[in-house]
C-alpha cells in the first residue's frame, strides 16, 4: 500500500509539473489541479498509513487508531484549492478574453522595456 | 482579552459587509472602509502598548489548550507587524479613495479589508497551518485586487502572480505535511520543543521540511531565485495596491523571522545551520538583482519594483545571521522599507496619471512639476539610503550588524554597491521625469500642448498620503534612538525561546492562575 500510494502521490506530482511548464492556460490550471490531489494524498498520508482504524482514541484497549489531524487538514487544503482554481479559471478566462491568447508569459515589453 | 483577535474579526465583518450591502454606494463603501482602518490603527496601537510590556499574550482560540487548539499570539513582534500594516492600510486607503482608483472597478474596499484580515491573522498565529490558511486569505483577496479595473496587460500579470502564488501554497502544503510527519506538531512553540528533542542525525526529514518552509516564504519575499514574480507584478497592479503590496513581501519576511528563528533557529541542533546557509547567498544575490534591475529599468513602476527587490535582499541579509543584533536592525530596515515603498508607488502613480504612461522619456512637465520632483526625491533617498531619511540609518545599522569577518565582505560590498547603482537609477529615472522634461518646454507651442493636456493639478488631498508616509519615514530617523532601543528588545524577545513557548503551552491550570 506504501508503494502504490507513493508512486501515485510521485506521478500526480510529476504531472503537474509537467503541465504547469506548458505555459498556456489550460494546461496550467489542470496541472495545479494535479498537484493540489497529489498534496492531499500527501498530507493525508503524513498521519501514517492506518487500514481499518477509527479516527479516535480508545480508552479501553490500546488499539491502532487513524490520525484525525491530518484528515481536518486535508479537509481545509480541499477546500482551499477548490476555491483557488475557481478563481484562476475565472483570472484565465478573463486574461484570454482581453488578451485573445492563453499564453502564461508576458511579453518582454510588458515587464521592462515598451518603446 | 479579546483584543488580540480584533484585528482579524474587524475587516472580516467589514468586507462582507462592505461586498453585500454597500456594492452600489461607494460613498457607503468608502465610509465603511476608512472607519474600519481607523479602527484598526486603533486597536494595533492598543495591542502594541499591550506586548510593550514584554509579556507574550496568547489568546486561545475556543479555549482550547495549545497545541490541541489553534492560538494567536501577541508579542512584541507581532504587535509591531500588525501596527505596520494598519498604518500603511490607512495611507494606501485614503491615496486610493482620493485618486478615484477604489472606482475604477468593483469590491474594491470589500478586498482591501480581506487583505488587511488576512495580513493581520498571519501576523498573530501561532501556529502553522493556521499560517497557511491566512497566507491564502490574503493572497485570494490579492488576486482580486491586483486585477482591480482590468486591462489586457493587468489582466496577464494577474494570471502569472495567481499561477505562482498557487504553486507556492501546494509547496507549503508539502512543507507542512512533511513537518507535520516527522515531528507530529504544527503548533509553532510545540515545534520548538519536539525539533529540539530530535538529534542531529535523524533530522533529514525535518531539514527537508525546514528548507520547502524558507522556499515557500522567499516566494512571498521576493527572494532570489523566486523573485522574478516580484516587478512584473508590481508594474501592472493598480498603484496603490502595489503601495499595500509593499507589507506582503514582508508577510514572509516575519514568517522566515517568526518560525526559522522559534522553532529551527540557533540553539536547535538539528536545523539552525539551515537558515543562514541558504538565506545568505541568496539575499546577496537578490540585492545584486535589485540594483541592476533599477538602473536597467525604463518604466517607472518596474523599477521601484526592483527597488522593492533590492531592498528586501537588504532586509533578509541582515535576517540570516540570525543574531538579536541584526534582527534589531533588520526589523528597523524592514519598518523604513515598507513606508519608502508604499510611498515611491503613492507618489509614481500621482506622477503618471498625468503622463501619456510610466516610460522613462521627457514629455511635457505635469502640473505641479516642481512638488512632483520634490516628493519623489524625496522618496527615492529614502529608500536608495541616502541622509537624512530613515533609510541611511537603516542601512548604517544593517551594515554596523554585519561585522562578522566570515560575512563583511560579501555584505558591505553588495549592500554598498547595490546602493550606489539604486541612487544612479532613482537619479536618472527622477532626471528623466522630471528635469528633461522642463527643458521640453521652449521649444513647443505653449497654448497647443495646454489643448492636449489639460493641467489637472493635484488636490491636497491626492497628495497627503504620499506626504504622510514621507513624514513617517522623517519621525522614524528623527526617534531613531527610541524606535531600534524598542526593535531591539522585540529582538530579544523573538530570541527567548523559553518565554514564548512557556506561554504558549502552559496548561490550563497555569492559565487560570
Amino acid at each position: 500500500m506504501e508503494f502504490l500510494v507513493a508512486s501515485s502521490i510521485g506521478v500526480l506530482t510529476a504531472g503537474g509539473v509537467y503541465l504547469i511548464l506548458r505555459l498556456r492556460t489550460f494546461p496550467i490550471i489542470l496541472g495545479l489541479a494535479l498537484l493540489s490531489y497529489a498534496v492531499n494524498v500527501f498530507i493525508f498520508a503524513s498521519g501514517r498509513l492506518t487500514i481499518d482504524a477509527s479516527p479516535i482514541l480508545s480508552k479501553y484497549e490500546n488499539v491502532i487508531y487513524a490520525d484525525p489531524l491530518p484528515q481536518a487538514l486535508v479537509l481545509t487544503a480541499i477546500v482551499i484549492s477548490f476555491g483557488m482554481t475557481a478563481v484562476l479559471v475565472m483570472i484565465g478566462l478573463g486574461a484570454y478574453l482581453e488578451a485573445d491568447s492563453d499564453k502564461i508569459d508576458l511579453e518582454a515589453d510588458e515587464t521592462g522595456d515598451r518603446t | 482579552m479579546h483584543w488580540i483577535i480584533l484585528p482579524v474579526i474587524l475587516p472580516a465583518l467589514f468586507a462582507p459587509l462592505i461586498g453585500f450591502v454597500m456594492r452600489w454606494d461607494i460613498a457607503l463603501a468608502r465610509a465603511a472602509s476608512v472607519t474600519s482602518t481607523v479602527l484598526l490603527v486603533g486597536i494595533a496601537v492598543g495591542l502594541a502598548m499591550l506586548a510593550a510590556g514584554g509579556d507574550t499574550h496568547v489568546y486561545r482560540l475556543g479555549d482550547w489548550p495549545a497545541p490541541f487548539g489553534i492560538v494567536l499570539v501577541l508579542d512584541r513582534l507581532s504587535a509591531l507587524m500588525v501596527l505596520l500594516t494598519s498604518i500603511l492600510a490607512l495611507i494606501v486607503l485614503i491615496h486610493a479613495i482620493a485618486t478615484g482608483w477604489d472606482n475604477r472597478g468593483r469590491h474594491f474596499h470589500a478586498l482591501f479589508q480581506f487583505q488587511l484580515m488576512g495580513i493581520c491573522g498571519a501576523f498573530l498565529t501561532g501556529d502553522v497551518f493556521n499560517l497557511f490558511v491566512f497566507f491564502e486569505v490574503l493572497l485570494i483577496a490579492s488576486y482580486g485586487l491586483m486585477i482591480h479595473s482590468g486591462g489586457k496587460e493587468r489582466m496577464q500579470a494577474g494570471l502569472q502572480y495567481v499561477v505562482m502564488n498557487l504553486a507556492g501554497s501546494t509547496l507549503f502544503l508539502f512543507a507542512l505535511g512533511t513537518l507535520y510527519a516527522s515531528t507530529g506538531t504544527l503548533n509553532i512553540a510545540d515545534l520548538a520543543v519536539r525539533v529540539a528533542e530530535i538529534p542531529p542525525e535523524e533530522a533529514a526529514l525535518v531539514r527537508v521540511a525546514v528548507i520547502l518552509l524558507m522556499i515557500v516564504f522567499a516566494v512571498k519575499a521576493a527572494l532570489f531565485p523566486v523573485q522574478f514574480w516580484l516587478p512584473a507584478t508590481y508594474a501592472n497592479a493598480p498603484a496603490p495596491v502595489a503601495a499595500l503590496f509593499a507589507i506582503m513581501t514582508k508577510v514572509g519576511a516575519y514568517a522566515i523571522l517568526r518560525i526559522h528563528t522559534t522553532a529551527f533557529g540557533p540553539g536547535i541542533s538539528g536545523t539552525e545551520d539551515l537558515g543562514g546557509t541558504w538565506l545568505f547567498p541568496a539575499a546577496i544575490v537578490t540585492i545584486g538583482i535589485g540594483a541592476i534591475g533599477v538602473l536597467g529599468a525604463r518604466r517607472l513602476m518596474p523599477l521601484i519594483g526592483f527597488s522593492v527587490v533590492g531592498s528586501m535582499g537588504t532586509l533578509l541579509v541582515a535576517v540570516a545571521m540570525f543574531s538579536p543584533t541584526a534582527i534589531s536592525a533588520a526589523l528597523y530596515y524592514m519598518v523604513h522599507s515598507t513606508f519608502a515603498a508604499a510611498c515611491l508607488f503613492l507618489i509614481a502613480d500621482l506622477v503618471i496619471s498625468r503622463r501619456s504612461g510610466d516610460r522613462l522619456s521627457a514629455e511635457q512637465p505635469t502640473s505641479q512639476n516642481g512638488l512632483f520632483a520634490a516628493l519623489f526625491f524625496g522618496a527615492a533617498i529614502a529608500m536608495a539610503g541616502m541622509p537624512p531619511l530613515s533609510g541611511f540609518l537603516g542601512k548604517l545599522l544593517v551594515l554596523d550588524a554585519l561585522r562578522d569577518p566570515g560575512v563583511i565582505g560579501w555584505a558591505w560590498s553588495a549592500i554598498l554597491i547595490g546602493s550606489l547603482l539604486t541612487i544612479l537609477g532613482f537619479a536618472r529615472a527622477g532626471s528623466t521625469l522630471f528635469w528633461k522634461s522642463t527643458a521640453m518646454l521652449p521649444d513647443a507651442d505653449m497654448t497647443e500642448l495646454e489643448d492636449i493636456r489639460p493641467a489637472n493639478p493635484a488636490t491636497a488631498l491626492q497628495v497627503a498620503p504620499s506626504m504622510l508616509a514621507l513624514v513617517t519615514l522623517a519621525m522614524l530617523a528623527a526617534f531613531a534612538g527610541p524606535v531600534s532601543a524598542y526593535l531591539e528588545q522585540t529582538s530579544n524577545q523573538l530570541f527567548d525561546r523559553a518565554e514564548y513557548v512557556g506561554a504558549v503551552l502552559a496548561t490550563p491550570q497555569e492559565v487560570s492562575e
